[in-house]
């Protein structure tokens, strides 16, 4: 009950800012059309719509983290949580306040994504579910990065580290955009040592049916995630001692 | 009967000492006002109270109950109104009152009531749809008081809850103020004499992280010499008193 409340209040406050909604929702479907468009006229493989969509709904999550960043870090700059810390709120509350209310949004968006790939041509199969469920745990991953970030930086620098710095890494790292292999060597390496390109290949992976093709790529962002989480709550447990 | 028992109550950061073996009372009911110039240890002494910091040495005693080996039992009964308005701004002025009765885990029933209650009290009734982003720093003032009264607090800490209001919002403060004196009992931390003179029962004021003096107004200004209160409290923390 403490904790909805908790939750409530920040699913509210997430999605009452209209930049959240341009940018979550909104931008992704804008990649979508406007890579559609140029597919349209010069047929690229790498912006067909069954290889584009994955890739966009991972990308599109990089914003999940600037969201829960952003909200963390202006709470501890105003004296809300301050006040909340002096409430029978625990820490378990404030941490899964924080990080549930983000995962019914990514999951939005991924639907979001894929409802307009299905407008641009994208063939319905059960896939497109296994895809959304997929999510999930990338979704974690970027969430608990939202968290880790909030509870380190205040909310000017998350806007510039989340807000620029991870979504180009996202989009750089990722084989969103270029094929990694074109790149080819150190580039590729590093790229591969990012949990970024191994969701989009898992994402792709599901979409298209290569179940088999899912773990390798799993496992990294699993381990990516349950890092991140672990580094998330001490970092926030730490700045709630600090505060 | 003290609500507050405070002993040798100290906090340090590395070579700075913050609050200095700080010892005082206050009785049950009692609208106590801590003075102090900036960097006097009033907001530290707060901020230990409601247990938000740990301190590191001494201890307090709040209805009985340790802030050291008790702090989930102080926060039971405290309430804090910070320095900053602390509301949801994303949020209207009914959804900022329903989060605090959710924290505090209130049934739907308790839930009404105390809204009610408190909206009547505060005045907000005019506002209680608005987007707290939206108000006056007055009325997020308000409703900040507002917050932490849903708890139905038995000890509610004030930290200069009149910074940078105009004089009517400011009148109108003093004026929710002194109707919770008897019920609650309030620590009051300001930076303006005439409000801690006007609202008081009575008054310590503190400098270095050490308290001065600890009286009335009346006795204050007595002891100072003087009878304007501003004067007493820079002769005090000037160290020109008789």
């Amino acid at each position: 009950m403490r904790m909805l409340s908790f939750m409530n209040r920040n699913t509210k406050e997430i999605l009452r800012d209209p930049l959240n909604l341009a940018f979550g929702l909104g931008f992704p479907v804008v990649l979508i059309l406007l890579l559609s468009a140029i597919q349209a006229n010069i047929p690229v493989e790498m912006f067909e719509i069954e290889h584009l969509t994955p890739g966009i709904t991972i990308f599109g999550l990089s914003f999940m983290t600037l969201f829960s960043a952003t909200i963390i870090a202006k709470d501890r700059g105003s004296s809300l949580l301050q006040r909340l810390y002096t409430t029978p709120l625990t820490s378990t509350d404030f941490i899964l306040g924080y990080a549930l209310p983000i995962i019914p949004i990514s999951v939005g968006q991924c639907i979001v994504c894929y409802i307009s790939a299905l407008i641009l041509g994208l063939e319905f199969t059960v896939n497109i579910v296994y895809a959304v469920l997929f999510i999930l745990p990338v979704s974690v991953f970027y969430i608990a990065l939202g968290l880790l970030c909030g509870s380190i930086f205040n909310d000017k620098q998350v806007g510039g580290i989340c807000g620029a710095l991870l979504t180009n890494l996202s989009a750089w790292l990722s084989g969103i955009w270029f094929d990694l292999k074109l790149v080819g060597g150190a580039f590729e390496k590093i790229a591969n040592m990012f949990p970024f390109v191994h969701a989009v290949e898992m994402e792709r992976a599901v979409l298209s049916g290569n179940f088999a093709d899912i773990l390798p790529h799993l496992w990294w962002v699993l381990g990516y995630a349950v890092v991140l989480v672990g580094l998330a709550i001490y970092f926030f447990l730490r700045q709630m001692k600090r505060q | 009967m003290d609500a507050i028992k405070i002993e040798n109550l100290t906090k340090k950061y590395k070579d700075v000492v913050a609050v200095d073996n700080l010892c005082l009372s206050v009785k049950k009911g009692e609208l106590f006002s801590l003075l102090g110039v900036n960097g006097a240890g009033k907001t530290t002494t707060i901020k230990m109270l409601s247990c938000l910091t740990r301190p590191t040495g001494g201890n307090a005693f709040l209805n009985g109950k340790s802030i050291v080996e008790d702090a989930t039992a102080v926060k039971s009964i405290i309430a804090v109104s910070p320095q900053e308005t602390a509301v949801a701004l994303g949020l209207s002025v009914l959804e900022n009152l329903k989060l605090m009765c959710g924290v505090y885990g209130f049934s739907k029933e308790k839930q009404r009531a105390k809204i009610d209650e408190l909206t009547q009290l505060l005045g907000l009734e005019g506002v209680i749809n608005k987007k707290a982003g939206k108000l006056s720093g007055g009325w997020q003032r308000r409703l900040s008081i507002a917050m932490a009264l849903i708890s139905e607090p038995e000890i509610l800490f004030l930290d200069e809850p009149t910074l940078g209001l105009d004089v009517i919002a400011r009148s109108d403060l003093w004026d929710i103020i002194r109707s919770l004196k008897g019920s609650v009992t309030i620590i009051l931390t300001t930076h303006y004499m005439e409000e801690a003179e006007a609202l008081s029962d009575r008054i310590a004021i503190m400098k270095d992280g050490k308290l001065l003096i600890c009286d009335t107004a009346e006795k204050i200004k007595e002891k100072a010499g003087t009878d304007n209160f501003e004067q007493a409290f820079i002769n005090i923390v000037k160290g020109v008193a008789k």
